[in-house]
């Protein structure tokens, strides 16, 4: 019965999102702070250090925080405007019930705790216990994400359980996996500052991690030069030295003609091949025909361009590339992903000072948060479910039987096929609004609608949300203490600012609950968010990720902790790889073979032009959070559709008409921006918002075969003229999700 | 008021071409207190159709204000560090001839308290040894607030410029403006 009980009007009049703005005077005593609390953004992957300003357990305002050493009090506008959450008119303040025909009623939370475990029991008695699953999020502390690991585990005895990093960088993961056999980038950010060559393939850098800006342009200072490999012209490929337009679904063709120029120019680095690596002899057979034309054939980059590229990286002495989720996002990402570690190989420019390699983690804890056990297939310490010592271990520290730990589940995307299919029946959600991020989202829609039983934690009702039965009011990032690891693998602390408002209640104290009534508390006995931590330690000891020897106090009082961290007398490692000895099988790095293949929908007469999908800088992920903030609203209200004024043309199409954009998943309507900035042959539209403008309603699920990432970043579609302007009321109301 | 550590060697240098438009510095500006959520520093698009640039607009601070020139009521005025302070508001008359009369566009009339604001380098801050908000949080640093000797070392591409040529008039400014070495002075015809 997850349906919505009542109109979509009535829930968002309710519930919002509204948007919310500092009264002109500031918040009462936000210039007279009882207290100000050192913490990070709740929002991407850089986790910049802020402070915000307290006044009667209400976060006010914000100071910069100077002495963090990652951004030294630099911040982008969504870090700016953060702290208008927990004040928020929408803020959920208690339980709340669905009620048919009435909407969301607030509850006692033992009503809704009782409602839910009573139904979690029926289910799972009636269909099996794996037909109660679990979607959780990577915006969670490492805390959190190791809890819902074990939650789902023990408690709810389920293994499906898996999460919204399924959406971000589980490409990168599974290709730095094969390649390294660990999944975390290869050096800190400082590494940039005199890398001669940085190289960064599909990333929105300004727009998507605005703080990492400075590093760049700090190397750039320092001499070094810019490739960008992008179908469009971000700001950060405004100025770069070298623009490589790659036409979406094609970034395997690019770096494959890379790594055959490098061969055969010889701009290699033999010995590092020779003794720490394997796998070169096959990897360049893979691309032994990709040559220069054919290569600007499939790729749309001119030939010259190309061979510039090859030529910087070839040559220089210090490097780093990075890439996001513009490679990351496809059918292929884990190839991508591991046609760029190969010209990193080759070059054998890793595991020295200013040179590196690593994917950019879009969320705030995207890299703990994928290595501590919410993911469907692993355990604590990045250990493997399917790997038996990794099961006795884990079950040893959880005090279970392994027969009793569940095995490997569905991916995040497989759980919505599953419930579409009838087989799961009921769901938990935390930190994960599908209805927006998943793609081809009407099929979503419609399995979330086939559940018997739906629960969100969530602070905010998000869009997912609106079709649960019970929801239960949880924490934001300043209501909880904890630690989150920032996309250069620094573990660093969140500190609890305020308590949760009205009767919402820490996520912690929630699970806890939840697990105490399904019968396993004695597992779940934390007396707070260190205790949790302190579990996490022993649980990751001697797995890739080992956290062991970073405690809450080294994180205070070195701003951060590097993980590998084995020992309370290890420094943490903010460098990977310096002893060459890699963490795979046989201590080599591993080139890995990468052919060419095409995208799972190609354009065609009937679907001729190519779509992609990407983010804009005020806004955040699903946008629950930021399409509530009202001058991140105000600076893009509504989701415009670049395209190319030559592909316009063809169309009749001029800059504000409303287009319809058709694909086989269904259409919608987005007014048009004429930009030069993109490929004439592709169109973008950012996917922050919901209902009727979602760009992921017209996007593909169509998943890659090793790490299960849906192809968000390329799809075929038509495009048609409604005839008409686009109108002021889609632009006032887009960020409310109709 | 309390003893200024307001630091003479720190200057306040803008590189458009580092600007990415994120509008972190208007957000933050508005924060300040008397600003009253007002940004007093502005972000546009040069032109979106052709490109992604984006220009970023902060009161440059000039020797010779033209807005305190023209001022009828004596309200802006210049402290012996340069910084030229937005209109006191118990003297300003809300005329407007500051916005007028300002080549580089700064100051804005607020119709609905009837007074002009503009930026005063955040003297809150800058006062008290800190950097000016939008300088602070700026993430790609377009916005730069340091010595002269820490930019000439950070930054050898390029040299400050603060000598503006509006056809005859010729307008010099406590701002700096980053551009490639060689430069002496920017021409706006």
């Amino acid at each position: 019965m997850a349906k919505l009980p009542v109109s979509v009007d009535k829930i968002i009049e309710q519930f919002g999102p509204h948007k919310s703005y500092t009264p002109k005077e500031g918040f009462e005593g936000n210039f007279e702070p009882d207290k100000i609390v050192k913490t990070h953004c709740c929002f991407c992957g850089m986790q910049c250090g802020i402070q915000l300003k307290v006044k009667d357990n209400k976060v006010t305002g914000f100071e910069p925080w100077m002495e963090f050493p990652f951004n030294e009090g630099r911040l982008c506008p969504k870090g700016v405007q953060r702290y208008l959450q927990n004040n928020h008119p929408d803020r959920l303040l208690n339980p709340l019930k669905r009620v048919e025909g009435v909407g969301f009623l607030p509850i006692e939370w033992d009503d809704a705790m009782e409602k839910t475990v009573s139904e979690i029991k029926r289910i799972q008695n009636e269909y099996g216990n794996n037909a109660f699953g679990m979607l959780s999020g990577v915006s969670l502390t490492n805390e959190k994400s190791y809890m819902i690991g074990k939650f789902a585990r023990v408690a709810l005895k389920t293994a499906n359980l898996d999460y919204n990093g399924r959406l971000c960088m589980v490409s990168a993961g599974a290709g730095n996996k094969k390649a390294f056999g660990i999944d975390r980038i290869s050096n800190s950010w400082s590494d940039l500052e005199h890398a001669e060559v940085i190289l960064i393939a599909g990333s929105n850098v300004s727009e998507t991690f605005p703080t990492l800006t400075h590093y760049i342009w700090q190397a750039r200072d320092n001499g070094a030069r810019l490739i960008i490999v992008d179908p469009r012209i971000t700001p950060i490929a405004r100025t770069a030295d070298l623009h490589l337009p790659v036409l979406p679904g094609t970034d395997s063709a690019l770096f494959g003609a890379i790594l055959k120029i490098l061969v055969d120019n010889n701009w290699l680095d033999k010995e590092f091949i020779q003794n720490h690596t394997s796998g070169f002899n096959e990897a360049v057979n893979a691309v032994k025909d990709y040559t220069l034309d054919w290569a600007e054939k499939v790729t749309g980059v001119k030939a010259e361009k190309i061979q510039k590229a090859a030529e910087w990286w070839g040559k220089a002495k210090t490097s780093f590339l990075l890439h996001a989720r513009g490679i990351e996002h496809h059918t292929k990402g884990v190839d991508n992903v591991l046609s760029c570690i190969n010209i990193v190989l080759a070059t054998g420019r890793i595991g020295k000072p200013y040179c590196g390699y690593g994917t950019i983690t879009g969320q705030g804890n995207g890299q703990g948060g994928r290595e501590h056990g919410h993911k469907c297939d692993q355990l604590p310490g990045n250990r493997d479910i399917t790997n038996p010592e990794h099961r006795k271990f884990i079950s040893e520290i959880w005090g279970i039987d392994e027969k009793d730990l569940p095995g490997k589940g569905l991916t995040a995307y497989e759980l919505i096929e599953a419930i579409h299919r009838g087989e799961v029946k009921g769901l938990i959600s935390i930190c994960f609004n599908p209805l927006i991020s998943l793609p081809n989202n009407s099929f979503v829609r419609e399995a979330l609608e086939k559940l018997e039983f739906y629960v969100s934690i969530d602070f905010f009702l998000n869009e997912t949300a609106r079709h649960a039965d019970i929801i239960l009011a949880g924490s934001l990032h300043e209501e909880e203490e904890g630690t989150v690891t920032t996309a250069e693998g620094r573990v660093v602390k969140i500190n609890e600012a305020v308590t949760p408002p009205g009767n919402a209640r820490r996520d912690k104290d929630i699970i806890m609950e939840l697990a105490r009534r399904l019968g396993a508390g004695d597992k779940f006995n934390y007396e707070n968010s260190e205790a949790i931590f302190n579990e996490l330690r022993i649980a990751s000891k001697g797995g890739t990720a080992d956290y062991f020897g970073i405690t809450y106090q080294r994180i205070e009082e070195n701003m951060g902790v590097f993980w590998p961290c084995p020992s309370l007398d290890h420094p943490g490692t903010p460098r990977l790889w310096e002893d060459k000895k890699f963490a795979t099988n046989d201590g080599k790095a591993h080139f890995n073979p990468v052919p060419f293949r095409e995208p799972s929908e190609v354009t065609d007469n009937e679907y001729p032009v190519v779509l992609t999908t990407g983010r804009v800088v005020s806004q955040y992920l699903s946008g629950s959070q930021t399409r509530r903030i009202g001058k991140l609203v105000d600076q893009y209200p509504q989701p415009l559709l670049e395209i190319h004024p030559e592909l316009a043309s063809k169309y009749g199409i001029k800059d504000g008409d409303l287009i319809t954009v058709a694909t086989r998943r269904g259409e919608a309507n987005f007014p048009a921006q004429l930009v030069e900035t993109i490929r004439k042959d592709t169109v973008f539209i950012p996917y922050h918002w919901g209902g009727k403008q979602s760009a992921n309603q017209l996007t593909i699920g169509t998943l890659d075969p090793v790490s299960k990432i849906p192809e968000f970043k390329v799809c075929a579609c038509r495009l048609v003229h409604t005839g008409i302007k686009a109108s002021d009321k889609l632009k006032e109301t887009a960020y409310q999700s109709y | 008021m309390a003893v200024s550590e307001y630091n003479q060697e720190m200057e306040f240098f803008v590189d458009m071409q580092r600007c990415i438009g994120c509008h972190a510095c208007e957000m933050a500006c508005a924060e300040c207190e008397t600003n009253g959520q007002e940004s007093m520093i502005h972000v546009h698009y040069i032109d979106r159709a052709v490109s992604v640039q984006t220009t970023v607009q902060v009161c440059m601070h000039c020797d010779e204000p033209a807005c305190a020139t023209v001022c009828p009521a004596d309200a802006i005025t210049k402290d012996n560090f340069g910084v030229v302070h937005s209109a006191n508001t118990s003297r300003c008359i809300g005329c407007s001839n500051c916005v007028l009369a300002c080549p580089f566009g700064v100051p804005i009339k607020f119709e609905e308290s009837e007074l002009m604001m503009k930026c005063n380098m955040c003297y809150d801050r800058t006062s008290a040894g800190k950097k000016p908000m939008c300088a602070t949080v700026c993430p790609s640093q377009a916005l730069y607030y340091g010595t002269r000797e820490e930019i000439r070392k950070r930054r050898p591409e390029s040299v400050p410029v603060n000598t503006f040529k509006f056809g005859e008039l010729e307008v010099k400014t406590k701002v700096k403006i980053m551009m490639p070495k060689g430069a002496t002075k920017i021409i706006v015809d």
